[in-house]
């Protein structure tokens, strides 16, 4: 699904990620944990194609084709989602408006036929409620005033809502109290299948608690500097970064 | 011949603006340049009764004392007033009776502006005069709306049938001398709108002149006036288009508005004149005079504008809040992008006694555009508890356009309570990629923010346009990012 080789990432002329490799199965979730600065947000923007993360050397590849050139939108048409870790305010677009807007370009690009906005509110609702996401936040401007919670759990909605083949998650469980990260997890969980490869960012082993992954990695000064299975993490807990680090060195 | 060469320039200028067309239609010109014989030829052409020739007249007499306004912050080479024409009106032999005996190719036009103008192709509830160049060329509905005592019709048309309603009030809102293009207006106004609404009436559907200039060299002048009479509502669309052109054109209005005692009046702009090219070449001079005057007690007056195209907007819809409780309000969405400047906002005079007002603007500027708010709130010495709140946001796309926001506030009664906010902001690069991230383009993205930004003012606009609106603010910014 995912296939990373030897990724250099710049940005502002300052290079973060340096020699990133990493593969990842459709069906498969990953784990990338590391410490501030070890370039976890930096791999994710990268992923999604922001302007300003410059790739100086390596190949990313999606579904055996170079994402690298693809613009951000073309790349969320072709099933690349990344919830981020601090979603965006815009005022004045409300979130169902939003959602609208987003779902429809992403078929008109694939060439599949729009919703018209009586079928969106249905499929909106009936996701929505799965995700304790009440109509009135749908009503409401696009993040704005939301708490930490339900902005997680708005980004949660979307990727339930585009299906994405690949979901890259930045640090969904900052700023979450504990039920509210139960809550993202579950939501994080029913989306698991076959077909679907995800990365979840995280610098705490608390959010694998609730999402089970199938792989660890350890990212550090732009390299992943370990992998192992779901036991890393709690090794992670016990040792802290600086001892995993020194391990691998 | 001309018509022809021009079309072929227009098409080359490309097809962002798509209502670029011209339609090659014979014209009835006056000759080029003015003077007191153009005046005299405009007033023959309408059939118009002696009292309106010399008002004309009067106007034209003391348009020539006057000097060109430099104070909005607009720059342009100076214009040659004798270098254009005043009048153009396509050759049709009279007026026409019905729609039926419009020219095809003018009825074609309309079509293609997306404005049918059989009445039953028609959008539901909104009846329509057309105005082309110097003339109006249809008017729907009129019918139905007489069954009510609603007049709409052509100005030209109620000078010679309702003179005595357009002598009283015609120039008592905007006065002859207000203004050096309000009064060259006077002096040579061809068409416009004249909409009358009797007492205790609600209009049974939305009125809309549609504008369009087509005759290159050629300034536009029309004029409308609308009367709301006691307890009478009536809410008003305009909608304006013009072709491509290398050369810059003059839109001059003038519109009055009067609401009487308990009358309220809805006056919505879509404004969409050619903005001229991507390198600031062409586009129309719109520099325009409007103002209510809500002269009843309890009366109301609300403009709403979506001014996205010309190449200079200098336009600033008033309300002369006479009447003690009455209401003004102005509602302002005005986008400039490439090289387009706009100098926009809105009086409000508060005479009488609890008299509100509100002001809510919105500027966008993207490329190398300029937009300025300028508004004056006014508090005299009578006007006991006047309250006014406005607020000014401007969005900045791009670092190499300019937003300025110049709010003048006077208050000679200590019981007034005037509020301003203002906001500048500009589309966050983290905003866009988060549309973009979630698959919508980066054009349709500052669409969506553009349009949630401007939210309060579109929800205004009356339902049939609103969605238009939306789209035209999008398309208004195309090219401004990436």
């Amino acid at each position: 699904m995912l296939e990373i080789q030897n990724l250099h990432v710049s940005v502002g002329g300052k290079e973060i990620l340096k020699g990133l490799t990493l593969h990842v199965n459709a069906g498969e979730v990953h784990a990338i944990m590391g410490p501030n600065g070890s370039g976890k947000s930096t791999l994710s923007y990268a992923l999604a194609g922001r302007p300003g993360y410059e790739i100086t050397e390596g190949r990313v590849y999606y579904k055996d084709e170079d994402l690298t050139t693809l613009a951000p939108e073309e790349r969320s048409a072709k099933g690349v989602f990344l919830a981020l870790q601090y979603p965006v305010e815009i005022p004045g677009v409300t979130t169902m408006n939003f959602l609208k807007t987003a779902l429809n370009a992403q078929r008109r690009a694939r060439g599949e036929s729009e919703f018209d906005a009586v079928s969106i509110l249905r499929l909106v609702r009936g996701k929505a409620t799965a995700l304790n996401v009440p109509e009135e936040m749908l009503k409401r401007a696009l993040n704005v005033g939301f708490s930490g919670g339900e902005k997680k759990r708005l980004e949660i909605l979307q990727m339930a809502l585009f299906e994405p083949s690949l979901a890259i998650l930045d640090e969904t469980d900052s700023g979450l109290d504990i039920d509210a990260l139960k809550l993202v997890a579950e939501g994080v969980n029913t989306l698991r299948a076959p077909n679907r490869a995800m990365l979840v960012i995280t610098h705490y082993q608390r959010l694998l608690t609730y999402i089970v992954p199938d792989r660890v990695h350890v990212l550090a000064g732009g390299r992943i500097v370990a992998e192992g299975g779901k036991e890393l993490a709690h090794e992670l807990e016990a040792k802290g970064y600086a001892g995993i680090i020194k391990d691998a060195a | 011949m001309a018509a022809l060469e021009t079309r072929e320039k227009v098409a080359a200028l490309g097809e962002k603006y798509k209502y670029g067309f011209v339609t090659d239609i014979e014209m009835d010109r006056a000759a080029r340049g003015l003077s007191e014989d153009v005046v005299r030829f405009i007033s023959a052409k309408k059939s118009e009764p002696e009292w309106m020739l010399e008002w004309r007249l009067g106007a034209f007499r003391r348009w020539r004392e006057m000097t060109e306004p430099n104070w909005a912050r607009v720059h342009y080479p100076k214009i040659d007033y004798e270098n254009a024409y005043y009048y153009a009106a396509p050759k049709t032999g009279g007026k026409p009776l019905s729609l039926d005996e419009v020219d095809p190719k003018l009825l074609e036009t309309y079509a293609k502006l997306g404005i049918p103008l059989h009445e039953q192709k028609l959008l539901a509830g909104v009846a329509v005069d057309a105005v082309f160049d110097s003339v109006s060329v249809a008017t729907t509905f009129k019918a139905k709306l007489a069954e009510v005592g609603v007049i709409f019709c052509p100005i030209s048309e109620a000078i010679r049938e309702h003179g005595d309603l357009v002598r009283k009030y015609l120039g008592s809102v905007v006065p002859v001398t207000d203004n050096f293009f309000a009064t060259l207006n006077s002096a040579v106004f061809s068409d416009g709108s004249f909409v009358y609404v009797p007492k205790g009436v609600r209009c049974p559907m939305e009125l809309s002149t549609y504008f369009r200039i087509n005759a290159s060299e050629t300034g536009q002048f029309e004029r409308t006036l609308i009367i709301a009479d006691e307890g009478s509502y009536v809410s008003y669309l305009e909608g304006c288009t013009a072709p491509k052109r290398d050369e810059n054109q003059l839109h001059a209005a003038v519109v009055e508005l009067v609401a009487l005692e308990g009358a309220e009046i809805k006056y919505s702009t879509v404004q969409n004149w050619y903005p001229g090219d991507e390198e600031g070449k062409g586009g129309i001079y719109n520099f325009v005079t409007k103002r209510g005057d809500c002269r009843g007690r309890g009366s109301k007056i609300s403009w709403t504008q979506v001014e996205t195209g010309s190449a200079i907007t200098w336009k600033y819809p008033s309300c002369i809040l006479r009447g003690d409780d009455s209401v003004g309000e102005f509602y302002s969405i005005a986008i400039t992008n490439h090289w387009q400047q706009a100098d926009t906002g809105t009086k409000m005079i508060h005479l009488g006694k609890n008299t509100r007002s509100r002001i809510i603007s919105k500027g966008i500027s993207a490329g190398q555009a300029q937009n300025t708010y300028r508004g004056l709130v006014s508090v005299h010495p009578r006007a006991d508890n006047a309250r006014n709140y406005t607020q000014c946001d401007s969005l900045l796309i791009g670092g190499k356009c300019g937003a300025h926001t110049v709010p003048y506030i006077e208050s000679r009664n200590p019981s007034a309570r005037i509020e301003h906010e203002a906001t500048t902001s500009k589309i966050a690069d983290d905003q866009l990629f988060y549309c973009t991230s979630r698959g919508i383009g980066q054009e349709e993205a500052v669409a969506l923010i553009v349009n949630g930004f401007c939210k309060e003012v579109l929800q205004q606009l009356p339902m049939e346009f609103a969605v238009e609106a939306q789209k035209l603010v999008g398309i208004s910014l195309e090219g401004s990012v990436g």
